[in-house]
């Protein structure tokens, strides 16, 4: 009898804080396999950023610089930069790259810098209460928008896998969800893809995953799991936006 | 004949895997764990084909897939 699956090597074997059904835990996987299958772990340096994902330097066996709040692609610029042979991917949350860090993102896309760029949507701020973000769908209670997201005082969601990929210097841009074993499947395609481009060093990659947030959604963990491929895949579209090489 | 072996102690009873799996073979059983969550069992281990579909699922990475 063979093992035919067991836990990628660039990922701890460690007990995360997330909580049940969240699906940060299987992002993280999918990363680690993919850093996996390009032999990069001893390389890389990741760039967490703030919000569930600021503990990612206990759970990935890699060297990670924590970056002030929005500013992991302008940290991991300086650090691709400095050290251009290390392999340099961001991961940060839509209340970070969205939010506050919306210029760094931008620009950092726009420059082509040879960073990959790993965001993660789950349409609220999660670590700090479950608080509005530019993500969040239209009519979508939060802890900041009681009576739902209101398209006329808020605005609406931004698409952030579209509105990058239309910036020059990206090379490759995309949208995957991690709410079945088909999108998974699926999911594990697009990151080994947004990872060979760094490792070809042919620019900005960047992969949006859409993620369930049960506890600040008020739902348990079957019922996020079921609003990620409904309500969420209607109004953020899966698929590749752009893929210069072909990869 | 495939074996999976799901890590109660790590499992946070999410649930997920009972989605994925194609037979329907897993559930979350009446015990508690040391983390206080009621840890995912299989009923019928000579039911599975291996398929590893929970495992992917699993955002926890408590099951190992053996065939």
């Amino acid at each position: 009898m063979q093992q035919v699956f067991k836990r990628p090597i660039s990922l701890k074997d460690v007990q995360t804080h997330f909580c049940p059904g969240c699906h940060h835990g299987t992002i993280h996987r999918l990363v680690a396999e993919a850093m996996d299958e390009f032999g990069v772990q001893g390389r890389t340096i990741g760039v967490a950023s703030v919000g569930c994902s600021v503990f990612l330097y206990g759970y990935f066996d890699i060297d990670v610089v924590e970056a002030p709040h929005g500013r992991a692609a302008a940290v991991a610029t300086g650090v691709k930069r400095a050290r251009p042979d290390s392999f340099v991917f961001t991961y940060q949350g839509d209340g970070d790259l969205a939010a506050i860090g919306t210029a760094e993102i931008i620009h950092a896309a726009n420059r082509g810098e040879d960073i990959t760029v790993v965001f993660v949507n789950n349409t609220t701020y999660g670590m700090t209460g479950g608080q509005m973000a530019p993500t969040t769908l239209v009519g979508q209670k939060t802890s900041t928008s009681p009576y739902g997201r209101n398209q006329h005082k808020d605005g609406a969601p931004i698409r952030m896998a579209e509105l990058l990929a239309q910036l020059e210097g990206v090379a490759f841009s995309a949208r995957v969800a991690v709410n079945s074993p088909r999108n998974i499947i699926d999911a594990k395609r697009q990151f080994k893809k947004a990872f060979r481009y760094q490792v070809e060093g042919k620019g900005f990659s960047f992969i949006e995953a859409l993620s369930a947030c049960p506890t600040n959604w008020g739902m348990n963990a079957l019922a996020a799991n079921e609003r990620v491929g409904t309500e969420m895949a209607d109004y953020f579209r899966l698929g590749v936006f752009k893929n210069t090489d072909n990869l | 004949m495939a074996k999976i072996e799901i890590d109660e102690i790590r499992c946070k009873g999410c649930g997920l895997c009972t989605l994925a799996c194609p037979g329907k073979l897993l559930s979350l059983s009446e015990k508690i764990n040391l983390q206080g969550y009621t840890p995912a069992a299989i009923s019928f281990q000579e039911k599975c084909t291996g398929c590893a579909l929970c495992a992917e699922m699993c955002p926890d990475v408590a099951i190992t897939v053996f065939k």
